[in-house]
């Protein structure tokens, strides 16, 4: 295995944009008024009226294409290579849905025009939420939340308010300690206190510890499925049924979704309330950090608490529906982020039933594997069958002073993402690998030999472990200095 | 080494009964890493005795701190606003969080002595 | 299908052996067989690529869009001139195909953009420090109330105009009612400004914020000097809420007038429509709010061999470090978004951002006075950006069904959000993307009985 040699090419310097401003320079272009031309003040009263964007750029438009194209190199995205970032499901984004998005009743339509101008986009989110709460086994779906952390504010905010609609809205809900922080932060702004539960010693959620906790006064339970660790919760039913004698409610973060799609259905397993990450699960991309898309399934029995507007289909067509009196109410400006809806209806339309399932089996195959090859030479704290992920150590690596962190940047070297790092919490030091459907057997093997490699180098050459990347723009940063003394804006002369 | 003329706590903070300063322990620092930022209370707000008056973080993590004795707030230390690196440096001594007037001295008597939080410190580390 | 899927049956049956178990139904031996699904998924057969652009072709035909028609329909989504270079940087897939930039080294391209995108925000909004984004306007504002409420910890009351965008009203009170703070809303006079006296009589010491929006729902300017200096009176927070930030290339910022907290509705800085999302939120603070600022923020610092670069830094703030204490449950921002409008912004430069505001405040001049001299009535006195409200000859449904045929979609009928307006009452907006044409077509049928 040799290392990666693509980033040992031309890496271009680019200062900050405000750098190449010029006076007098110009990048747009805008046509003269067709209106009489009066001036400002005499228009809208002078004490209103700002001189000038201080500060702000004047470049040309070649300098603001080179500026961001620039930039742009020195980003690593799922089509640079290999992503195995653990429970965010990066996995390669299709162009054609991209094209699909920009097609212009999508994304030139106005969300105001009015149900009749609107018919092929409401069409979209109607099928699209029918298409989920068939993967989910959920009644209906609704599509607002913007993203997964959304989609749970969304669902606990559910739970809410049906207990509230039966006299008690409740104080707790139970998050297991594998959570995803979202977990709990979500709960807490719904007015809930979140206690934690240990996870037993297979890595699952106990159903003895749930049931000494379950009372009167818990709303419910928040679960992912299969867990952080990769780990299908197998007690999944048998802690449902603890929940629901007590009259709560079982909420499933799925997250994790591509692992059961077409095998299991949440819906089947005992859940109320689950959200699905389009971003992940359905090849929406990430964009840098959004814009994703949480839309969250229920029973039967939630489905009046869902977020307004709801979309209905009736012999004249479709439309939105704000007459929901025990809905929880608005959660979004509009309908939530319907060009992300649109690239995941093409994917589910491109991919189909028998599609949608060789996805789930191919990313458990893929991870499989991985977790299979790479025991030998990474500590695999729970070594069971997984699911979508795996989730190792640096327990062997660490007598040498190598851990997580500098395994991971040295990874980079090799020309591939890290892991997910230092998560979850309930493994010390984690490194978290999800593979997705979208690598094939010869991409995996190259992230094998690399990981093995830097094992080895790890004993051999520690240092060159701890001190990497050495092929990158930048090496290791000083996250303490940005903390210490915050600097988050551009000053001039600074 | 832990200084002799403080009082401890389980929770890493410590007292001293004369001046009434209260900060986190060397071992805490340690154990935190670098640190980026301290929450303080408000001058002349009231603590009782294991309640959270702030918080000390580093990158990547928040840790709260706990009052050993109750008080209130006379004084807090305004270098570590500019200079949270102090903490780290000089935990016992330049890195006192705040200054508190005990209202109850007689609580003192249930803190930990120096030895006693070295044997404290060294057990809970076997632990782990 | 096997377009997205590499392995091959080979790739597959390999692996298969190596993990040692006998065939891939194996590898969920571990849901329990009551949790199978024993069927095939119910959804629509597999498409190829051309089968699926005809139908996403036919479903988008069916929806009008800014290609053929002219839009006098804001309402807090614009239809603004999107410069070509824009999709062209979006599509640069190092930038969308990305994650978040957990691993610096590799994701400077992503955050250094995030720190031209605060700079940006800083100087158009005039405030001192701004995330690096949140989902939409109206979430921006929630949060921007629940952080205010942590700002002033005793205090558990916000109040709100009522020419505050409904939705984004509806969305605030939907986010405080279940953390149990309160909501209340002030009214506005019949220049269409917030009613500073109304206001003044629900000013007490439980309230820690006093939101208002401008230009407001109206198109109306608001005295944001005058707001502040009514909420500083009892210590409270102002928030200013920016529904098209356009209106700024021309307009004194809320950051020099006054405003504590500033959201804004992103979507004029070159991001489209979209049929209503994705949008962008604006956040920005003053500088000594920022610990309690919500999302995520970059910042600017050195590697280890002292070259500068950029990190995301604060963030013990947010929710993977504080869990069920964090600022926000919020776990991304909406980067792309941002991205588009760091382009805009970048491209419009400080002599575009004033003359693309100059076209919307000249064509929505010629319209009102085009109006007038047509003998309709405006509603509010107040000076306007490029909303106004108008009353039409005709129900506004009416109204609109004639301009369609004319390739133009009209404004919105204020009686869908407001009890107190009838059905001939239009809250109509002047973007440079309508011609002079246009309004003289637009303003015909509101005159026409």
């Amino acid at each position: 295995m040799t290392e990666a040699r693509f980033m040992e090419g031309l890496v271009q310097e680019e200062g900050l944009i405000f750098e190449r401003s010029r006076e007098g320079k110009r990048a747009f272009s805008l046509p003269e008024p067709d209106v009489p031309v009066r001036g400002l003040s005499e228009i809208v009263p002078g004490d209103l009226l700002r001189e000038e964007i201080e500060d702000f750029p004047e470049v040309s438009e070649v300098d603001v294409v080179r500026h961001f194209t620039r930039l742009s190199t020195w980003n690593y995205g799922i089509d640079t290579g290999y992503y195995p970032l653990g429970s965010c499901t990066m996995k390669y984004n299709p162009k054609v849905n991209e094209d699909m998005s920009r097609l212009p009743g999508f994304a030139h339509s106005h969300p105001y025009q009015g149900d009749e101008l609107s018919q092929g986009a409401l069409r979209v989110m109607f099928e699209l939420a029918e298409f989920l709460a068939e993967i989910g086994g959920m009644a209906k779906v609704s599509l607002a939340p913007a993203a997964g952390a959304h989609g749970e504010l969304t669902g606990t905010a559910i739970i809410r308010a049906f207990h509230a609609k039966n006299g008690n809205p409740r104080s707790k809900i139970i998050v297991p300690d594998s959570a995803h922080g979202t977990n709990p932060a979500s709960t807490s702004r719904c007015g809930y206190e979140p206690i934690e539960i240990r996870s037993n010693e297979h890595g699952c959620a106990d159903a003895h510890a749930v049931a000494a906790l379950m009372t009167d006064d818990v709303a419910g339970i928040m679960l992912t499925n299969p867990n952080t660790l990769g780990i299908f919760e197998e007690n999944l039913r048998e802690i449902a049924e603890i929940v629901h004698a007590k009259g709560g409610l079982v909420y499933c973060d799925g997250a994790n979704l591509n692992a059961v799609m077409g095998i299991a259905r949440f819906g089947d397993m005992g859940v109320d309330v689950m959200h699905f990450n389009l971003h992940k699960t359905f090849s929406t991309p990430h964009g840098g950090g959004g814009p994703g898309c949480g839309p969250v399934g229920v029973v039967e029995k939630l489905a009046p608490f869902l977020p307004l507007p709801t979309i209905e289909r009736d012999p004249d067509g479709f439309h939105l529906n704000y007459n929901l009196p025990d809905s929880i109410g608005q959660i979004i400006s509009f309908y939530g982020n319907f060009g992300v809806m649109v690239k995941a209806y093409s994917w589910i339309r491109s991919l189909g039933p028998e599609g949608i399932k060789a996805v789930t089996e191919n990313a458990v195959i893929n991870a499989n594997y991985i977790r299979q090859r790479l025991k030998k030479h990474y500590h695999l704290p729970y070594d069971r069958l997984c699911k979508h992920e795996c989730v190792f150590s640096d327990a062997k690596q660490l007598p040498n002073g190598v851990n997580t962190m500098d395994i991971a940047k040295r990874l980079i070297d090799y020309g591939m993402h890290p892991p997910t790092n230092y998560f979850p919490l309930i493994v010390h030091d984690a490194i978290m690998v999800e593979p997705t459907e979208s690598e094939d057997k010869a991409s995996i093997d190259r992230f094998i030999d690399a990981m093995i490699a830097i094992a080895n180098e790890a004993q051999t050459t520690p240092d060159l472990v701890k001190s990497a990347p050495h092929k990158t723009k930048l090496s290791r940063l000083d996250e303490v200095q940005a903390a210490r003394r915050p600097v988050l804006r551009w000053k001039p002369g600074e | 080494m832990i200084p002799e003329h403080l009082r401890y706590v389980s929770t890493h903070e410590w007292l001293d009964p004369k001046t009434g300063k209260v900060g986190i322990t060397d071992p805490a620092q340690e154990q935190l890493g670098d640190m980026v930022f301290v929450e303080f209370p408000e001058v002349g707000s009231e603590f009782a005795k294991g309640e959270r008056f702030g918080s000390v973080e580093s990158v990547k993590s928040v840790s709260d701190c706990y009052l050993p004795v109750s008080g209130k707030v006379v004084a807090i230390n305004e270098d570590l606003l500019e200079a949270p690196e102090i903490l780290n440096q000089d935990p016992y001594e330049k890195g006192w969080l705040i200054k508190i007037e005990i209202k109850n001295p007689a609580e003192i008597d249930e803190l930990m002595s120096a030895a006693d939080y070295d044997k404290f410190v060294k057990e809970e580390a076997g632990e782990h | 299908m096997r377009r997205y899927i590499p392995n091959t049956d080979a790739d597959r049956e390999a692996m298969v052996r190596e993990i040692g178990v006998k065939d891939v139904g194996e590898l969920f031996a571990d849901i329990p067989v009551e949790s199978r699904l024993n069927r095939r998924l119910n959804l629509p057969e597999a498409v190829s690529e051309p089968e699926l652009i005809s139908l996403m072709k036919e479903l988008s035909a069916s929806c009008a869009s800014a290609e053929q028609y002219s839009y006098f329909l804001g309402a807090g989504c614009y239809n603004h001139y999107i410069p070509g270079i824009i999709d062209h940087i979006l599509t640069r897939s190092e930038f969308y195909t990305a994650y978040t930039p957990y691993q610096p080294e590799i994701s400077q391209g992503t955050l250094q953009a995030m720190f031209e995108f605060q700079t940006l925000v800083c100087q158009l909004t005039g405030m001192e420090a701004a995330n690096s984004s949140m989902y939409d306007c109206g979430t921006a504002l929630a949060e921007a109330a629940i952080m205010a409420t942590r700002v002033l910890r005793k205090r558990a009351t916000v109040v709100v105009s009522s020419s505050v965008h409904p939705e984004y009203r509806a969305i605030l009170k939907a986010y405080l009612g279940r953390l149990g703070l309160k909501v209340k809303e002030f009214g506005f006079n019949e220049s269409g400004r917030a009613d500073v006296a109304s206001f003044e009589d629900s000013l007490d010491d439980d309230v820690a914020a006093v939101i208002v929006q401008s230009p407001n729902f109206f198109g109306v300017i608001e005295d944001l000097a005058e707001l502040s200096d009514a909420t500083s009176s009892v210590g409270a927070l102002l928030i200013d809420v920016v529904s098209d930030p356009i209106s700024l290339g021309i307009l004194k910022p809320p950051g020099e007038l006054g405003a504590d907290i500033v959201v804004g509705q992103g979507q004029s800085l070159g991001i489209p429509m979209s049929f209503g999302g994705p949008h962008l939120g604006l956040f920005a603070c003053r500088e000594k709010f920022v610990r309690q600022m919500p999302g995520r923020l970059a910042g600017r610092t050195a590697d280890h061999n002292g070259r500068p670069g950029f990190v995301m830094t604060l963030a013990t703030r947010e929710q993977h470090i504080r869990r069920g204490r964090a600022t926000s449950n919020i776990c991304t921002n909406h980067q792309l978004m941002a991205l588009a409008a760091a382009v805009y912004m970048t491209t419009m430069g400080k002599a575009g951002m004033r003359d693309v505001a100059e076209l919307n405040l000249l064509k929505t001049d010629y319209a009102k006075n085009r109006l007038l001299d047509m003998g309709a009535q405006l509603v509010f006195s107040g000076p306007v950006f490029n909303e106004f409200v108008v009353k039409t000859a005709r129900p506004v449904k009416a109204v609109n069904e004639s301009l369609r045929e004319q390739g133009i979609i009209g404004g919105l009928g204020l009686d869908r959000f407001y009890e107190q307006f009838d059905d001939r009452t239009m809250l109509a907006c002047c973007t440079e993307g309508v011609s002079r044409d246009a309004i003289d077509i637009f303003c015909e049928e509101v005159t026409r009985r």
